[in-house]
């Protein structure tokens, strides 16, 4: 593998510094998991997309800048080390994205992605219902035939942000006699406001109101909205859950940030006799170090090696930086002391989002594939053990 | 040493669990985050008339203690119920008051504790600026050093993670007592406090043990209970191991205080950092196997998830608690 950047990555870094530095919002926004913070976050979508910083990944004609996955990391570094804000498009562009490029139309790449860019349409993804988490494929929302599309109906659950957001894409069961459950889904895409759509929002555990459980009535959803082949929705699916896991969901400059933000946090707070909590700031450095080079070995494979990295390495990475956010901002916390059990919106909050980082680390390895089910997809498809009665 | 439970404090324990059941704390743990005190303040009432403030209260002031290991149970059964409020705080502050060697104070202060009357906070500065719930306490305590002040004003309230859990900084007031006395007492009080607090956090670990344990009994994923996947098994396990392994120091550290061993501080320590971690890990292990759902605020499993921390934390964080056992604290 080969770290050293060349003069036309080093110039790609200085110009996106450059630019974050004139463009990040000197007051960090309210959260995103607000109506307030929602609205904000969208505005600053579309100022970072009003110069093609939005998706420097994507194709020109999207929005984007055609950059490499290389020149992808080295934005995001830049863009965490800045302090910008958080991505309220994110469910967007990781997921919905990734999945149009591989199985979507040339007319829905050119309809959904560019608003998408612009942060004028923002997605929730509606995956899970109340009997299917670990277990999607059990998932009872139905899709039946009608005249130029299709009525969905059923409960989805757990769809962030979708009490704000404008659309939302998922699964669901359009031939229930298929002979396993996998068969027979279908992925399409909808409207949280279309007739038929109701959206209850559910506090998280820090109380913020962006989570939602949405009801679905004979909801019309034309053919034009349906992602790959009908019956096909399982694979269509599988190839969205490889970029959660993996590198593009979390790519290593959230926590080479976070790292560097809690080693400031211990020079100005720590204890030089406390060995034992430096040792635990040392490690979380360290984890992010890892973490970093172990996500540009994964890009050196794609841009250099023989394909991508095999999809149960996405398990890897994803244990990994779940439980890596975690050990960051624990450790953060209590270099706080007294004042690591504030709430962020305590006056006397101590500055850096911690207490909001901290709880929202805490559903890292429930979400995108909890890491129960990771660690059997590496200990069957990595190591080959037999598989286990599930 | 007698380790184990005599009928009349088994009862005791059953007859309080018994009573916290019947009060649908999580309602009542709600209006407390929310800035309304007066459910809890009921159950604050049923609490005293059950003895539990009386327990750190000499019987000269009419109170039955101190009897740490009979706080110890009650304090564990406050935990399993998520009983919101000034819990620790008060019985510290009697610990305190009692040990002060003023007789006016005391008589003044203790028997309105002892009754449930008094409802009070206590904030040693050395832990910390913040006091817990000193806007709706009478009496809001501040230890400095060697001096013992009546704190004159609250302050802005500050949002905890645990929002149950409502910290402002006392200011001003006048001086009650400076000195020697006044040290040792507070030393002795935040004894008391780590004490009950350790016992807080194994009812907090417990329960969130014995919800999580129904709950992937019920819940089923890939056509079986999900407790029925050895992943799930042996969280829950280690949860199990790590609160049993507490208990007895919760327990033993008990007995200490009561005999009044010089090692008592340690023992207290060290049960301290135990059942503190353990609950954490226990809060931890519960949200994980929740899945989603234990994510939420809506479930009740919230409140116990979100208490869990900071209780870790108060009264001795895991390192200071560490650095007494090993007789490393300065
Ligand atoms: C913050 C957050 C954001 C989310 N956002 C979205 C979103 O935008 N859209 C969406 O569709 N979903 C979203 N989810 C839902 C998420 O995908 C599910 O929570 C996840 O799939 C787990 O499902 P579950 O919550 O039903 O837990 P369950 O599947 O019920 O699992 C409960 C526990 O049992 C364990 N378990 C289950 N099966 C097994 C097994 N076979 N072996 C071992 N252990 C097992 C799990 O690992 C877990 O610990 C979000 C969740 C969170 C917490």
């Amino acid at each position: 593998m080969d770290l050293d950047f060349d003069a036309a990555d080093e110039s790609f870094r200085t110009e996106v510094r450059d630019w974050l530095a004139a463009h990040v919002p000197a007051a960090p926004l309210p959260s995103l998991e607000t109506a307030e913070g929602f609205a904000a976050h969208r505005e600053w979508e579309a100022t970072l997309s009003a110069d093609r910083w939005s998706v420097v990944s994507w194709p020109e004609e999207f929005g984007g800048r055609g950059s490499s996955l290389l020149h992808w990391m080295i934005f995001e570094e830049e863009y965490y080390a800045a302090g910008a804000p958080g991505r309220v498009s994110q469910n967007g562009i990781n997921l919905l994205a990734p999945t149009l490029f591989e199985n979507g139309t040339a007319e829905q790449r050119a309809r959904i992605l560019p608003a998408m860019a612009r942060g004028e349409v923002i997605w929730a993804q509606a995956w899970s219902e109340p009997e299917s988490g670990s277990d999607l494929a059990s998932l009872k929302s139905t899709a039946v035939r009608t005249e130029g599309g299709w009525l969905i109906s059923g409960q989805k659950t757990w769809s962030s942000r979708a009490a704000f957001a404008d659309r939302a894409f998922g699964l669901f069961r359009s031939d229930p006699d298929a002979d396993r459950p996998h068969r027979g889904l279908t992925y399409l895409m909808f409207s949280l406001d279309a007739e038929g759509v109701t959206v209850r929002p559910i506090g998280r555990l820090d109380g913020k109101p962006a989570f939602a459980e949405l009801f679905l009535d004979e909801v019309f959803v034309p053919d034009e909205d349906v992602i790959g082949e009908p019956g096909q929705g399982w694979r269509v699916a599988m190839s969205t859950t490889g970029n959660e896991r993996g590198l593009t969901l979390r790519s290593p400059g959230r926590f080479t940030a976070a790292a560097d933000r809690l080693t400031a946090l211990w020079r100005e707070h720590g204890d030089p006799a406390d060995t034992a909590l430096r040792d635990r700031v040392a490690d979380a450095v360290i984890g992010a170090r890892a973490y970093r080079l172990f996500s540009y070995a994964g890009v050196s494979q794609v841009l250099h090696g023989d394909g991508g990295p095999a999809g149960a390495v996405s398990s890897l990475n994803k244990i990994y930086w779940s439980e890596l956010d975690i050990a960051l901002h624990e450790t953060a916390l209590d270099l706080l002391g007294p004042y690591g059990e504030l709430a962020d919106h305590a006056g006397e909050s101590p500055s850096g989002g911690w207490a909001e980082g901290y709880t929202f680390s805490l559903a890292g390895p429930v979400y995108a594939g909890t890491n129960e089910i990771q660690r059997d997809i590496i200990a069957e498809r990595l190591l080959g053990l037999p598989k286990g009665r599930r | 040493m007698r380790f184990l439970l005599d009928a009349e404090q088994r009862d005791f324990a059953r007859s309080l669990d018994a009573l916290l059941t019947s009060c649908d704390t999580p309602a009542v743990v709600r209006s407390w985050a929310a800035g309304d005190h007066g459910p809890g303040l009921a159950v604050w009432a049923r609490l005293a008339e059950a003895g539990v403030f009386a327990l750190a209260v000499p019987e000269k002031h009419e109170g039955f203690g101190p009897l740490p290991l009979e706080l110890t149970l009650a304090f564990e059964a406050l935990g399993r119920h998520a009983v919101p409020g000034p819990l620790v705080e008060t019985v510290a502050a009697a610990a305190l008051l009692d040990r002060l060697g003023n007789d006016r104070i005391a008589a003044d202060r203790l028997p309105r504790i002892a009754s449930g009357k008094s409802v009070v906070s206590l904030c040693p500065t050395s832990l910390g600026p913040y006091a817990l719930d000193a806007d709706m306490a009478d009496a809001v305590f501040v230890v400095d050093g060697d001096t013992l002040r009546l704190a004159a004003g609250t302050g802005t309230v500050q949002p905890s993670a645990d929002p149950a859990r409502r910290l402002s900084r006392p200011s001003g007031g006048t001086v009650l007592a400076q000195g020697p006395a006044v040290a040792a007492a507070a030393g002795y009080a935040a004894d008391v406090a780590a004490l009950a607090t350790a016992a807080q956090s194994l009812g907090v670990g417990r329960t969130l043990l014995a919800r999580t344990v129904e709950y992937v009994t019920q819940r089923t994923q890939f056509g079986m209970p999900i407790g029925s996947f050895q992943a799930v098994k042996h969280r829950l396990a280690d949860t199990l191991l790590a609160l049993e392994f507490a208990g007895p120091l919760v327990h033993g550290a008990a007995l200490a205080l009561a005999a009044g061993d010089e090692g008592a501080g340690a023992d207290i320590a060290a049960a301290k950092v135990t059942a503190g971690e353990a609950a954490y890990a226990a809060a931890r292990t519960a949200l994980q196997l929740h899945g989603a759902v234990g994510y939420t605020d809506e479930l009740d499993l919230s409140l116990w998830i979100r208490k869990a921390r900071p209780l870790r934390d108060a009264w001795g964080t895991p390192a200071a608690c560490r650095a007494r056992v090993m007789g490393t604290d300065r």
